[in-house]
């Protein structure tokens, strides 16, 4: 008998095209999705090269990364911005690759819409030049973010070359407490293994808390895979997936969905397949989570306190949480419930899907937003605007002081006009906190979307259960 | 690609982990449609104020470091987006290696992709080498690929290791897309496979 395999040991194994003497492997990619900001120079590089896209039916592009959330009618002022988003609708056209312009009710972040139009399936490889790829993870893909060299490697070959990937499975055992989400776990679990946690591995998640999650909450989870360091993340296929791909537009259809079925049926690990690396947390130990430094690893529950550098022993350590709390304008002890807020923002791909924003909803609904801050929500796709409308999300934010914006990464990175000033803080669903990265000076606290609607009512960061009891 | 061969140089010390590459560069200067013209945004926020004048203290500001072409850093350097603007903006500005205990795995890779030498030695090493880097203009390294050999401005050598595909590679200043086209047939072979064994894979796949 075949020694038992892992769910990675599984994709990448039917993947391998060729394998040279090294070990290196030449790997089969089943789909790529293609913003504006890392293709360009990718698609002048086929150009120059006179190469066309091997595939263009595998490919999907979508703007997102730099596209207004305001009225869109009018075009994009910034001129560098419309110079790439043009760029990515001229490519698009002269490669053939599949395109959804900014118009179309199907925009959205990329690692929103692959899931919502059917493009990700268990099984597959999918890649896009940017790292939080690993969202599709969710589905039980092998699913990576990669550099433009390699967007121009695909896009020319359809495959990559690789080294396989070390196997690291966590699991999160018993039930979640009540107000703690998909976004608080992935956050424990990065707060406990750190930001080069996962380096060289793919994490599957596993474990009672994580199978009871929606395929939204995978996603979460499988999105910030990339901040513990690992390459991609992995949810083991089961009923849950089957019944979210079913029917959307770029599922298989009749007889083959069936076929399909029973392949993705064959993926999960096999028993005794070994990992690398384990880690188990109970969830039962986790707590609304938020993060008081400038790495995602900067993390405690919201009933703690800002940590005393004094008291870290390393001096590399020491001096990188002094600088983060000065970064940060936060004194070392002070509550994390008591720290104000200027702005909030509920979106990106980690947190811009319609569970998150229903998770939202439920604490605004018949509270007002607090003096003095500005709180937006940025649906992560044109259809995930629409559907909260059709359930009257938009009515309970709008009621409430919340804006309510156009789909695209916005905040997250601040690519667009919607970004921090220098000093302000945000409450943000997105999944970075790194100096600057949601506007020059901006400060920015993680949370799950309850967390931030939370924070937006009271102005300073909230334990969420104290409003929803 | 530029090949990789030797490199003799200075090398700037910054003693930081978990250098992400939104510091590396923001995302603010990602807007643009070219590789080149992105080592005036290098370590952007750390180096410049906020009205855009240098900051003296920042290595990369100070005189002998200004032509620095080997960085030494430390641990998770490069973690965060995926974004090949990072070693864009590296390259851009002259450096060609980069030493550090670890990197986050996508910035390791794009190194390669552009003629940048990334090592990873052990923390002591590092330590080692970042004090030497301290000791400014008369302390020049010398990294020889072909040897795998960091040679330390009192003349020690130290080994490192690399990837021996990735090293053929940067010797060559090859072009991975042409390398792997000639491996057409081979994929050619397997999508028939494929097609045939999980047909939903090829059909369907563009949206309406
Ligand atoms: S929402 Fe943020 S993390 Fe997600 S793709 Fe956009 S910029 Fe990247």
């Amino acid at each position: 008998m075949s020694r038992p395999r892992t769910l990675f040991d599984k994709i990448w194994d039917s993947h391998v095209v060729d394998t040279q003497e090294d070990g290196t492997c030449l790997l089969y990619i089943d789909r790529h999705l293609v913003h504006e900001v890392t293709s360009p120079q990718a698609f002048e590089g086929l150009r120059t090269a006179g190469r066309p896209v091997r595939r263009p039916e595998a490919t999907l592009a979508v703007p997102d990364h730099n596209v207004p959330t305001t009225d869109r009618s009018q075009g994009v002022d910034d001129e560098e911005s419309r110079i790439q988003l043009d760029a990515l609708e001229t490519n698009c056209a002269e490669f053939g690759v599949p395109y959804i312009p900014v118009t179309d009710i199907r925009q959205g972040i990329v690692h929103i819409i692959g899931p919502e139009q059917g493009m990700t399936q268990p099984g597959m490889t999918i890649v896009c030049g940017d790292s939080h790829t690993s969202t599709h993870g969710a589905f039980g893909a092998l699913a990576f973010g990669i550099g433009t060299s390699e967007v121009e490697h695909v896009l020319a070959t359809q495959t990559l070359i690789q080294r396989p990937a070390k196997n690291m499975r966590i699991a999160v055992d018993g039930a979640l407490p009540n107000g703690v989400t998909a976004k608080d776990m992935i956050l424990a679990i990065i707060g406990k293994i750190g930001t080069a946690g996962g380096t060289g591995h793919v994490i599957e998640y596993a474990g009672e808390a994580v199978r009871a999650l929606s395929m939204e909450g995978r996603m979460t989870m499988c999105n910030m895979s990339i901040e513990a360091g690992a390459r991609a993340g992995l949810v083991a296929p089961d009923e849950t997936t089957f019944a979210y791909i079913e029917g959307r537009p770029m599922a298989p259809k009749g007889g083959q969905w069936e076929q399909a079925v029973a392949y993705w049926r064959s993926l999960p690990s096999d028993e005794g397949a070994v990992y690398d690396k384990e880690v188990t947390l109970r969830a039962a130990d986790i707590a609304p989570q938020v993060t008081w430094g400038t790495s995602p690893q900067d993390v405690l529950p919201i009933t703690g306190s800002v940590p005393d550098p004094a008291a870290i022993a390393d001096t590399v350590r020491r001096e990188s949480v002094e600088r983060s709390l000065e970064y940060m304008g936060l004194a070392a002890g002070m509550p994390l419930s008591e720290v104000p807020v200027d702005t909030v923002f509920i979106g990106s791909c980690t947190n811009g899907r319609i569970e998150d924003l229903r998770a939202a909803a439920v604490v605004a609904k018949g509270r007002k937003v607090a003096e003095g801050v500005q709180a937006l929500i940025v649906p992560g796709s044109g259809l995930v605007k629409a559907q909260a409308e059709e359930e009257g999300l938009d009515t309970i934010f709008l009621e409430a002081g919340f804006e309510w914006r156009e789909p695209g990464c916005s905040m997250c990175l601040a690519m667009n006009a919607d970004k921090l000033k220098p000093g302000e803080r945000s409450a943000s669903t997105s999944n970075r906190n790194f100096e600057g990265r949601q506007g020059p000076g901006g400060r920015t606290h993680l949370v799950s979307p309850a967390m931030a609607a939370a924070a937006a009512i009271n102005g300073h960061l909230t334990d969420v259960r104290d409003l929803t009891g | 690609m530029e090949k990789f061969k030797t490199l003799t140089a200075v090398a700037a010390p910054l003693p930081m982990i978990n250098v992400d590459t939104d510091k590396v560069i923001p995302a603010r200067f990602l807007k643009t449609i070219k590789r080149t013209g992105l080592g005036k945004h290098l370590f952007d926020p750390m180096r410049y104020d906020d009205k855009g004048a240098e900051k003296p203290g920042f290595v990369l500001n100070k005189a002998p470091y200004r032509d620095a072409r080997i960085l030494i850093a430390g641990e998770n350097f490069g973690c965060g987006s995926s974004r090949e603007h990072a070693p864009w903006a590296l390259l851009d500005f002259g450096i060609r290696c980069v030493i550090a205990p670890s990197f986050a795995d996508i910035f390791f890779n794009n190194c390669f992709k552009n003629g940048i030498l990334p090592i990873v030695l052990p923390q002591e090493t590092v330590d080692e080498l970042m004090e030497d880097a301290g000791k400014g203009g008369n302390a020049t390294f010398t990294v020889d690929l072909e040897a795998q050999e960091i040679a330390r401005p009192d003349g020690e050598k130290i080994a490192f290791e690399v990837d021996p595909f990735r090293k053929h590679c940067l010797l060559n200043g090859l072009d991975d897309i042409g390398l792997t086209l000639e491996r057409g047939g081979k994929i050619d072979g397997y999508e028939g496979t494929q097609r045939g064994g999980q047909p939903w894979l090829w059909s369907g796949a563009t949206p309406a």
